[in-house]
């Protein structure tokens, strides 16, 4: 009888096609996702005159440097960026595999489309250069973002070489989720509780019965942020919702072998007694809803909660770290999470402006308006045009939102959507980095609806009391 | 890639936990082409304030860096890697770092090495008391050593690095000669994992 293996050994076991007595492994790669800034990657690939080894394994859409003000190249105001994105382009006719470019209504952010198309699938290996690939391990798959020689070398040979195999870590949350606290709170909570390095060299399975209880939108948002924990990948394994969420999506398996594929995915779950090297557990309940206020994910805390002390750090490298994290932030130790003015919002990215993200930020701004200016930013043309069939977007534009076109925005801003300096801007993103929405742009990471409420009282707010009308 | 043997230069030391790749290269210079370089992009947003190190003139030439805890963190962008080697960087030791950044480095020529966090502050230390010291790097040996000619905090210290990345870095080479060498092997194993999984 063989050891009980975990949903993550199943996969690797699966496509390790070599391993080297030292370790080293050899793995196939099941789908291999491009985004317009995999540029440097085809030109190493031209340099070695080696041709893409497999178009029909690989798939590519402009998410980064397209405008979010209109969805063509004409909008794209800069040389540069529209030759990233007409690159691409240019790249998938040379090439021949399969792109979703600008004017195609599955064009959008690639962690987004990957699952609405059905192109992620339960019990394979994905790679994009892109470290939120872990998203695409909501749906069971081992996901994780490679650096653009490694693309080069998927792009030649469908195959990635990895020195081991990494450590597996269990993170179960129990119990159930209270009312207005959603996946980002969860994902965050969890955050705060291992930081930004818990899960280096690690691949996470998300267990427990939160999970199993939640959406596969929700789910996405939560494996999108395991690399904000330093995880190599994170993943939740399949089951009924996930068979639900992928039947008939275009390039998820039909008919019989719908049903042959069902049957092996049922089958990848973690045994019973699968060894984890790291296991952490969170009561589901103590979770409330969560914002950041410094300059890494970690530095969450739930929304009743007060800007830490630096003063009340253990080490003087603490100390400094967290003064540093304030100063930029500009806010002062004490000040309560509630009294955090906020400037700007920004609903979207490839954590959350899936259609679930839209409509739960929609409900709470039905009704109201917006104190400053907010975006909202779906995660695909498929996402918008969903949200305008159920008059989302009516919701969003009569609340003083600009309803704008998909794409990574001001995740990143590398398409030029930027925050200005000093600004605090509600964002449902993954990283509130020194600068990463903008040079000196504040970045308060939180869900969707969290947003919704603060673009409304121009301050970040308890939704919860803001829907009980106590705020 | 420039073929890795043994580095005796100075070392810098980088008083920072948690670097991230934003910090690296701010996301605005990621669209530059490779081949124009991404030297003066390094700490883009920090370099000019006051007590940086990178640009103070007893570094200058340094090729070794000291950091502290979870360096390189965050995005995929192998442009942070690309910066530290057009800078001059050859190895970079810290007590943890960012996986994919990790893994970006050795594709680049650059060795990253994972010493213990008291034995990294120590070297900060000394490096700090001792600008333009240099420190020894033997990848053949895998040692660190160093501060040499100072008499401060001097020690030799072994590091622990994947085989199959050691020899690849000492030959100057990429994994896909390797690869490509084994095509019969993973034509055979995809043929099997077609059969086995034929929806994917």
């Amino acid at each position: 009888m063989s050891a009980p293996q975990s949903l993550f050994d199943k996969i690797w076991a699966r496509h390790a096609v070599v391993t080297r007595p030292d370790g080293a492994v050899l793995l196939l790669v099941g789908r291999h996702l491009l985004h317009d800034g995999s540029g440097a990657a085809f030109r190493f690939l031209a340099e070695r005159k080696l041709p893409l080894h497999d178009r029909r394994h690989t798939f590519g859409t402009p998410d980064h440097y397209v405008s979010t003000a209109g969805n063509d190249l004409a909008s794209i105001s800069e040389a540069f960026r529209r030759d990233l994105v007409a690159g691409m382009a240019e790249n998938a006719r040379k090439h021949g595999f399969t792109h979703f470019g600008l004017g195609d209504p599955r064009q959008g952010i690639i962690h987004v489309i990957g699952p609405e198309q059905g192109i992620t699938l339960p019990g394979i290996t994905m790679v994009c250069g892109d470290s939120h690939t872990s998203s695409h391990g909501a749906l069971g798959a081992l996901a994780f973002g490679i650096g653009a020689s490694e693309v080069a070398h998927v792009l030649a040979t469908q195959t990635l070489w990895q020195s081991r195999k990494p450590q597996s870590m269990r993170i179960s949350v129990e119990g159930k989720l209270g009312a207005g606290v959603t996946p980002k709170d969860a994902i965050l909570a969890i955050i705060a509780r291992i930081g930004t390095a818990g899960g280096t060299g690690k691949v996470i399975e998300y267990a427990g019965p939160v999970f199993r209880d939640m959406s596969i939108e929700g789910r996405l948002s939560v494996c999108n942020m395991s690399i904000e924990a330093g995880a190599r990948a994170g993943m939740v394994a399949p089951d009924e919702t996930t068979f639900a969420y992928l039947k008939g999506r275009p390039y998820a398996p039909q008919g019989a072998m719908w049903d042959r594929a069902v049957a092996f995915w049922r089958t990848l779950p973690s045994d019973p007694g699968a060894a984890f090297d790291a296991e952490v557990t969170l009561d589901g309940s103590a979770i409330e809803p969560m914002a950041t206020w410094g300059t890494s994910p970690e530095h969450a805390t739930a929304v009743t909660g007060a800007v830490p002390d630096p003063a009340a750090a253990p080490t003087a490298e603490r100390r400094e770290a967290l003064a540093a994290a304030l100063h930029y932030m500009g806010l002062s130790p004490g000040m309560r999470i509630d009294e955090i003015p906020i400037n700007r919002v920004f609903i979207g990215s490839c954590t959350n402006s899936r259609i679930e993200d839209l409509r739960a930020a929609a409900a709470v701004l039905k009704g109201r308006k917006a104190k400053v200016q907010a975006w909202a930013v779906p995660g695909s043309g498929l996402v918008k045009r969903q949200a305008e069939r159920e008059g989302l977007d009516q919701v969003f534009k009569d609340a003083g939102f600009e309803w704008r076109e998909p794409g990574c925005s001001m995740c990143a801003g590398v398409n030029g959507d930027l925050v200005d300096p000093g600004v605090h801007c509600a964002s449902t993103s993954n990283r509130n980095f020194v600068g990463r929405q903008g040079p000196g742009a504040r970045t308060h990471l939180m869900s969707p609806t969290m947003a919704a409420a603060a673009a409304v009282t121009g301050h970040i707010t308890d939704v919860r009391r803001l829907m009980a009308g106590e705020a | 890639m420039e073929p890795f043997s043994t580095v005796d230069a100075k070392a810098m030391p980088l008083d920072m936990t948690n670097v991230d790749t934003d910090q690296l290269v701010p996301a605005r210079y990621l669209w530059r082409p490779r081949q124009d370089g991404y030297a003066e992009i390094l700490f883009h947003d920090l370099r000019s304030e006051p007590g940086f190190p990178l640009d103070a003139p007893a570094h200058k030439g340094a090729a070794i860096m000291v950091a502290d805890r979870n360096f390189g963190c965050g995005s995929s962008r192998e442009h942070a890697a690309w910066a530290l080697v057009d800078s001059g960087f050859r190895v970079v030791i810290a007590p943890s770092f960012g996986d994919i950044f990790y893994s970006n480095s050795f594709k680049n020529g650059l060795l990253p090495i994972v010493l213990p966090e008291a034995r990294c502050a120590e070297l900060r230390a000394a490096l700090a008391r001792n600008p333009g010291a240099h420190l020894v790097v033997d990848l053949p040996a895998q040692t660190v050593t160093g501060p040499v000619g100072v008499n401060d905090g001097f020690s030799v210290d072994s590091f622990a690095v994947d085989p199959l990345r050691k020899e690849l870095l000492i030959a100057g080479q990429d994994e896909t000669g390797l690869t490509l060498s084994l095509a019969d092997t993973i034509k055979g194993f995809v043929a099997g994992y077609a059969e086995a999984m034929p929806w994917v």
